[in-house]
């Protein structure tokens, strides 16, 4: 069995992003399965029969599935390029980072965009308080979460960078103030011009329309 | 100059149990301090400034929050009686599991647990395909791990004993031998294993924590 890569995904996924990033990042060749999640394939529910998610990563027909999994794997098995940190302290401080990004960030734009509209002004600040906290302790003076290039907590964080704009222009409120999060902003900025990222990026236009048409059928349903 | 570890924990906490655990069988010696967590020590505060949980583990000086985190930071910095598999696929497949348990099987099983009688049935239905799930993962082995314990048995561990708490506060079988055999298998190999066995909290105390957060879970969802 060669050493193919497959990686399945939806294209609005900011995890499955995550994915293509890692791999681009580190140059590794591999095919791309798009997955329509209303109809999932057959193969993505063997490969994943406990979630039945994307993205689902299959090096030489075995399948890892969980993106926070498949990061992890890639780095060990491809550590050129090294998306976390070489000393074991280091790398347990990028983890607990990517931990929090995961259950923190989760609940909050849970309760932020899909959560009912009385509470919104309130899930917004307690958002913010969230990025500010992450602009303080995670990012500090650094140009990139990873210093002075990439790394896995920036991909994790890349969700803010991309997909919190077509969210806050639907629930009409700006979480990510220039003015209130100038470096997570500025990080922002840099994140999306560094030059495999720029290349790999969602239509922000197309995400717009996406994240419309499911919040638009989320609130035509009988409460 | 001899290094130093500082474990925070609390006299109950399965996650602060799975660092104990990991110290101890690649024989680390630590110092333990006991956190009432209605009551937070200026130190935990310090360490863990952003969630104020236990368990921490303070290095050196350094500290690593957040259990999982934690037992693959001790099984890099500590390498011999390794806790994670050697090979990257066996390795994903640990975590993976790890995180399959901490997310849906520990909600379900309290869904359950929590559950007012009526609802009791439709909780069970998640918990036991949940259980299926873990127990294929056990079948042709001793030990998640294998032969041996391992990170992914460190991370079910709290599982072990809260089948039999729940099952005891509950008046229910959940993990029965001839539907679960391998997991019923692992639970009594686990409980009793050198090391793990020396260090559950007394079980007394933890039917009545137990039973007194159920009764408060139960009060609040009964409608006045």
């Amino acid at each position: 069995m060669d050493n193919e890569v497959k990686l399945h995904g939806f294209w609005p996924s900011p995890f499955v992003y995550r994915v293509i990033w890692a791999l681009k990042l580190k140059g590794i060749e591999y095919d791309y399965i798009e997955e329509d999640l209303a109809n999932k394939s057959e193969l993505l529910l063997r490969y994943n029969p406990v979630y039945e998610k994307v993205p689902v990563l299959v090096h030489a027909g075995k399948p890892i599935s969980e993106s926070l999994v498949i990061l992890e794997y890639i780095e060990e098995v491809w550590p050129h390029n090294p998306l976390l940190p070489k000393d074991p302290y280091e790398r347990s401080v990028a983890r607990f980072w990517i931990n929090f990004a995961t259950d923190k960030g989760r609940s909050a734009v849970r309760s932020l965009f899909w959560g009912g509209g009385d509470g919104k002004k309130e899930a917004a600040e307690q958002m913010f308080d969230l990025l500010k906290i992450i602009e303080e302790q995670a990012l500090g003076d650094k140009k990139f979460f990873g210093g002075n290039s990439i790394n896995m907590v920036d991909l994790i964080f890349a969700w803010f960078a991309c997909w919190i704009q077509p969210m806050e222009q639907l629930v009409g409120i700006k979480v990510l103030e220039p003015s209130r999060l100038p470096s997570l902003h500025a990080w922002v900025k840099n994140f999306k011009e560094e030059p495999i990222i720029k290349e790999n990026l969602p239509d922000p236009e197309r995400l717009l329309a996406y994240y419309t048409r499911l919040t638009s059928n989320l609130v035509s349903k009988p409460t | 100059m001899a290094e130093e570890v500082k474990l925070f924990r609390t006299w109950s906490s399965g996650y602060a149990l799975r660092i104990v655990w990991a110290l101890k069988l690649k024989g680390i010696e630590y110092e333990t301090i006991f956190e009432d967590l209605t009551n937070k020590s200026p130190s935990l505060l310090q360490y863990n400034p952003i969630h104020g949980k236990v368990p921490v583990l303070v290095h050196d000086g350094k500290p690593v929050c957040e259990s999982l985190v934690i037992l693959e930071y001790v099984d890099e910095t500590w390498k011999h009686n390794p806790l994670l598999p050697q090979d990257p696929y066996e390795k994903s497949m640990a975590r993976f599991w790890a995180n399959f348990g901490d997310d849906k099987l520990m909600k379900s099983i309290w869904q359950l647990f929590i559950a007012r009688e009526k609802d009791q049935d439709v909780a069970a239905v998640e918990a036991l395909e949940n259980l299926k799930l873990v127990e294929e993962q056990l079948k042709g082995k001793k030990f998640f791990h294998g032969e041996t314990i391992g990170y992914l048995d460190l991370a079910f561990g709290w599982f072990a004993d809260f089948v039999s708490i729940l099952e005891e506060i509950m008046s229910l079988k959940l993990v029965d031998g001839e539907r679960f055999p391998h997991l019923s298998s692992w639970i009594q190999h686990f409980m009793d294993a050198p090391v793990i066995r020396d260090c559950w909290p007394p079980r007394d105390k933890m039917i009545i924590k137990y039973q007194v957060m159920r009764e408060k879970y139960l009060a609040a969802a009964t409608p006045k």
